[in-house]
């Protein structure tokens, strides 16, 4: 049966077929629907979110050792967090096989960072896989449990937004009827201490040696003979080479490493030009300099961003895929304004951020939705650097420098603190900091597309489960002063977050209101009434995708889309004059 | 039976539909026994900002993504939007266009002017513009999220193609209580004249 799957739905897919029984990953664009379509799709697989890529790898790792095979999903970064258990558990191998899918993110479509996840694979030691298509993320995530238990490894799916988030055609298969393996205890593969992970290093670096050679023998590295100009690249950049210069001999490597050293030298031997097309890091190119050989590579493409098959052709064949664009006279790229993500209409970040920029806070800030109260007009976040990252900056920032203590404040999300805000919580309790801690609990992994997590009450099935109540675990860690507030009550929330302000000791304030996108507020909406509009636009700066100027008899007055319209009030509560009201219903 | 080839983008403000006005292309297109590829990108881009989904119909298609200069047709759900994704048209390129305008929030906070008379200059922008109010056409059927339907409509007009064929792929995309409105929406874009 053909079918028009993403990437993600197509990865989904080959778990499926491949017999796939347990999948365990945490939220992060592109790589969130791989989960959410195995909870969706596959009620034979297993599948659950974890609080952090840490846990879904370790959780994955108990699965594989138990004897069944088992998919680890997540975004990029979330390798970084999860680095700890796979440098290892590259060392104790697998009993069911144990897949890894790196969704990396090139060009930063919803990132912090664009680091090359290929790199993981190199240090690791473990092989690395890139499908170029969504028939071949099928196809490759059922190669990749046959080499994971064949070689007793686990194996690393990369691909790159483009990937995961297009859909092409593919052909659908039964599921294969994979029986659990028996579990039984083996110290000298299973327990990592010195005198037996001396023995396992070694058994890794033979592992590398035969799966080079499967590297050389596999149908995944195929060369696609053209004309004199050789072209050496794998993933999404396969698709563009074959786009910008189809005449081109390809040598397209769907397993890049262990790179097929032997197959790599005889391209090369078979063509006058030699190249090489990848994203981000010179990860083949270097790799095939290693061998003595010549390719251009990053002196013709960038180290930043996205590739496109323009770009290809025109440094390749020196032609352009297009001809030029005739723009009219008066088209000027500066005339047009962005347009940023927002915060929504509705969404109860705005009352904190409005809040931390009156107040002119020092704000540590997180990875979420609320990332975007960096931007005007509430620009008020500091800094923002990795998952959970929030808290311990503030404790170091309050410590090294003693004028900023008393306006260090904390933002991070519910999702955010329980993947990895508790040990920073934890740094700031033990070493007694005294900044306040603001956990912004909507309910829900709001930015991701609303996933469950350990908060929610629910399961990724929907199933009912424990909520847990991040002010309880606040307390049981030790911290003193805790409270909850209401952020769209913007006076009782300014009281509360200056008592904590003030307070001697480490607080933390849980300003708790679900997400506005996830379950918006029932009924009322506002209006301005424009006799009493003194058109001081001091509601403009809350930031609201709602409210916006019109010109009334010369003058400018505020106004409300009442179609866009959360009904979160702050705007009739930052109102001097008493003109933006409750509408009555009709 | 002839099939189509081409390549367009589906542009717009996060929110209005684009994704599934793509999924409705997409449905069509493999139903007619072309090959799609369709691109979007998720995520943060949800919230508000300005959005855009490739597609590419044809025979034989490596790159899923439309270049500068490389889309036969742009529809635009929003005016800036149309403006902005303008060098992504080919030079005989069409463009369907919805009158409607959203400000982004430097324009609504007065940091930026959302630039002036864009309806004029946008309908002398390319070798074909077709301009419709889709949102009011789309109130009028009782579903103002059926704007982007009102445009598909027109689009399906514009290649030619059989209104049931479209009428199919809309039922395969959109839950059955709201499947009748937008159905009316997709109608009226479809049955719009146009001079130019």
């Amino acid at each position: 049966m053909k079918a028009l799957l993403t990437g993600n739905a197509a990865i989904a897919r080959g778990a499926f077929e491949a017999g796939v029984s347990f999948a365990a990953g945490y939220p992060g664009t592109p790589s969130t629907e791989i989960l959410e379509t195995i909870g969706r799709l596959y009620p034979q697989i297993e599948a659950r979110w974890s609080p952090n890529e840490k846990v879904a790898l370790e959780v994955g790792i108990g699965a594989s050792l138990a004897g069944v095979r088992a998919l680890v999903a997540m975004k990029h970064v979330g390798l970084n967090v999860a680095a700890d258990p796979l440098f290892t558990f590259s060392y104790t191998g697998v009993n069911g096989g144990l897949l890894i899918v790196s969704a990396d993110d090139p060009g930063l479509h919803s990132s912090q960072n664009e680091q090359d996840n290929r790199n993981y694979a190199r240090s690791a030691k473990v092989p690395l896989l890139e499908p170029s298509d969504s028939m071949e993320a099928i196809e490759m995530t059922v190669y990749a449990f046959r080499l994971s238990e064949e070689f007793d490894t686990p194996v690393l799916l990369r691909t790159t937004t483009r990937i995961n988030h297009t859909k092409t055609i593919v052909t659908l298969k039964e599921r294969q009827d994979i029986a659990c393996r028996e579990y039984r205890r083996n110290t000298p593969k299973n327990v990592m201490i010195p005198a037996y992970g001396r023995l396992r290093h070694q058994f890794v670096e033979e592992r590398m040696r035969r799966l080079q050679e499967a590297s050389e023998n596999t149908p995944l590295n195929r060369v696609e003979k053209g004309n004199s100009i050789g072209i050496i690249t794998s993933g999404i950049t396969y698709q563009y080479v074959r786009e910008a210069v189809p005449d081109a001999s390809v040598l397209k490597l769907g397993m890049p490493y262990p790179l097929p050293a032997a197959l790599v030298r005889e391209f090369a031997a078979g063509v006058e030009e030699l190249y090489v097309v990848e994203e981000l890091d010179p990860f083949l190119e270097d790799a095939v300099k290693a061998l003595g050989l010549n390719p251009r590579g990053k002196e013709l493409f960038p180290l930043t961003g996205e590739i496109t098959p323009a770009m290809i052709a025109e440094k390749i064949s020196g032609k352009k895929l297009f001809p030029g664009v005739a723009l009219p006279g008066d088209y000027k790229e500066e005339e047009i304004p962005p347009r940023p993500p927002v915060l929504c209409p509705g969404c109860a970040h705005r009352g904190v951020f409005y809040t931390l920029k009156k107040l002119d806070l020092i704000v540590s800030g997180d990875i979420g939705c609320y990332t975007l109260g960096c931007l005007p007009p509430l620009e008020s976040i500091d800094s923002c650097v990795c998952m959970g990252a929030s808290i311990g900056i503030a404790v170091g920032m309050e410590r090294a420098n003693p004028l900023l203590k008393g306006r260090i404040v904390v933002v991070i999300g519910d999702s955010t603190f329980f993947h990895s805000g508790l040990t920073g919580l934890l740094e700031a309790i033990y070493n007694r900091s005294t900044i306040t801690v603001i956990i912004l609990d909507n309910r829900i992994t709001a930015m991701t597309g609303h996933q469950e997590h350990p908060g929610t009450g629910k399961t990724l099935r929907g199933e009912k489960t424990v909520s847990v109540d991040p002010l309880a675990v606040a307390k049981g860690m030790g911290v003193k002063r805790l409270r909850v507030a209401e952020p769209l009550d913007l006076q009782s929330f300014t009281q509360v977050l200056k008592e904590e302000l003030t307070a001697p000791e480490l607080s933390v304030i849980v300003a708790r209101h679900p997400c506005a996108l996830h379950k918006p507020t029932a009924g009322q909406r506002y209006y301005v009434r424009i006799d009493k509009c003194s058109g001081c636009l001091l509601c403009l700066r809350l930031g609201c995708p709602a409210l916006y100027v019109q010109e009334e008899e010369g003058k400018q007055k505020a106004s409300i889309d009442k179609n866009l319209c959360g009904g979160c009030s702050l705007c009739s509560q930052v109102c001097r004059q008493g003109a933006i009201m409750e509408e009555v219903a009709e | 039976m002839m099939t189509l080839e081409t390549t367009l983008l589906l542009v717009g403000v996060g929110g209005q539909g684009t994704i599934l006005a793509g999924k409705v292309i997409a449905s069509w297109a493999l139903k007619q026994g072309s090959l799609v590829k369709v691109s979007e990108v998720h995520g943060m881009s949800q919230r508000g900002g300005s959005v855009v989904t490739h597609i590419r119909i044809g025979q034989e298609i490596f790159s899923p993504l439309v270049e500068r200069g490389g889309a036969e047709f742009i529809i635009a759900t929003e005016k800036l939007e149309a403006w902005r994704w303008l060098p992504y048209l080919q030079q005989n390129g069409t463009l369907i266009v919805n009158e409607q305008e959203i400000y982004p929030l430097p324009v609504l906070t007065g940091a930026r002017s959302y630039p002036h008379a864009l309806g004029s200059r946008l309908q002398k922008s390319a070798a074909r513009v077709l301009m419709i109010d889709a949102l009011k056409i789309a109130l009028r059927c009782g579903e103002p999220r059926a704007a982007n339907m009102v445009l598909l409509g027109v689009f399906a007009k514009e290649i030619g193609a059989k209104r049931v064929d479209w009428h199919q792929a809309l039922k395969q995309n959109i839950r059955e209580q709201y499947l009748e409105k937008n159905i009316l929406a997709f109608n009226a874009g479809y049955e719009q004249k146009f001079t130019i």
